[in-house]
């Protein structure tokens, strides 16, 4: 049967693929940063899942105002990677995992969690960057992918404690699917961030440190953090966190911690990354 | 209605909640088109005629013409789709962020490599003082 054996916290700001683009990563504004996520690429490589669920939010890329789903699931064999306003990013096309992505629906589905399936989904930035953060310049991804776009926009977004559930229900779902693979899941976004308004540039240090202890330390308190304190505590666009919960939901209660990485500035963000794995 | 929410009193935000969806809808459409290589070009062929394709307010059209990023915000404009014309005019979202606190794009710069706008009296409208 499939494993669910692993959970990846990370940001996916999109200056962290423009540098790696460009060829910026060891210039001294970027080099602290991608030392970090050396650590992080060296257990990618060594534990080489065969699948990851990525979720992540589409930045007005393969969804606009005209739909708003709130949990999109890509059933498809491949992704393109798309145009944000400078041509799509020359990193190598997401091959998807149909078989699986299908079942995780079906599972969900008579779970009581309502999916949108998708199969065009051109995916972004939130999607390709973690990629770009866990695995380098590979020539292609050394893993299939299968994406899961959350609304984040769009106020009101889901609840954290619904993207826990969530997440709890992924876990089920993958471990009831029947081949011999590593199956990991990685929440990305935030951490504290403000892009908009007269307080663009909010970081909250201490409240992402709080975070990222109590992804193993006390997971309850994070589920209950509401939309206003996200906003209020880690910038408007800090509520991006609530994906990491989707992840903390696939973890098992007692999870350990393998590796973690923050730092101040990505672009306009506080960057964090954290491993975890099942017992 | 409006002031009744919870996040109403967070400074110097512009939550884009159902009522900032419902007065925005056009104009960030409008930036979504720019996702478009062709619509770029036609954008920058003539920014007025294309605009005159998408049924902007009065405001909303002046706000994307000037470039003034606050007023796209006001007026609906939600950050990401904002951005778009940022994209757009080659500018950086240190650029962005800059022109919406008021300070140069070299001090924004300056204050996220030193840690960022601290939360630290900037979580309620009561305790900043040069912010609206």
């Amino acid at each position: 049967m499939a494993k669910l054996f692993a959970g990846v916290g990370t940001s996916h700001v999109p200056g962290i693929g423009a540098a790696v683009d460009h060829k910026k990563t060891q210039e001294p504004y970027w080099k602290p940063l991608f030392d970090g996520y050396e650590p992080a690429r060296e257990w990618m490589r060594r534990e080489k899942p065969d699948v990851v669920i990525i979720v992540y939010n589409d930045h007005a890329s393969a969804f606009s105002l005209e739909l708003i789903p709130t949990f999109a699931m890509g059933v498809a064999g491949q992704f393109q990677p798309a145009d944000e306003g400078y041509g799509p990013r020359q990193v190598p096309v997401v091959e998807g995992h149909p078989e699986l992505a299908w079942h995780i629906c079906e599972s969900l589905i008579m779970d009581e969690f309502d999916m949108t399936m998708a199969n065009e989904m051109p995916v972004d930035h939130g999607l390709t960057v973690p990629l770009s953060i866990m695995c380098g310049e590979p020539e292609a991804w050394p893993c299939k992918v299968i994406p899961l776009a959350v609304n984040v926009i769009q106020y009101p977004q889901p609840r954290g404690s619904r993207c826990y559930a969530l997440g709890k229900a992924i876990r089920k779902a993958v471990e009831s699917f029947d081949k011999d693979i590593k199956v990991a899941i990685w929440g990305t976004g935030g951490m504290s961030h403000q892009l908009q308004g007269e307080r663009a540039g909010l970081v909250n240090e201490p409240f992402d440190t709080a975070f990222l202890n109590d992804l193993t330390a006390d997971r309850q308190r994070l589920i209950n953090i509401g939309h206003t304190e996200y906003m209020r505590e880690s910038g408007s666009e800090g509520a991006e966190l609530v994906m990491w919960l989707i992840m903390l939901g696939a973890m098992d209660e007692d999870a350990r911690e393998i590796y973690r990485h923050y730092h101040v500035p990505a672009s306009n963000t506080a960057a964090g990354l954290i491993i975890l794995e099942n017992g | 209605m409006r002031q009744d929410r919870d996040y109403s009193d967070i400074p110097g935000t512009y939550v884009f909640d159902p009522h900032h969806s419902m007065q925005g809808y056009e104009l960030n459409m409008f930036c979504m088109s720019l996702n478009n290589p062709d619509n770029r070009d036609k954008f920058r062929e003539d920014e007025s005629a294309y605009l005159d394709g998408f049924p902007l307010t009065p405001e909303q059209r002046q706000a994307v013409l000037t470039r003034d990023w606050l007023a796209l915000l006001r007026l609906g404009g939600n950050i990401y789709y904002t951005f778009k014309l940022a994209i757009f005019d080659r500018r950086s979202m240190q650029y962005v962020g800059a022109a919406m606190s008021g300070v140069t794009e070299q001090e924004f710069m300056d204050m996220m490599i030193a840690g960022g706008r601290p939360a630290e009296g900037n979580r309620y409208t009561s305790e900043v003082k040069s912010n609206g």
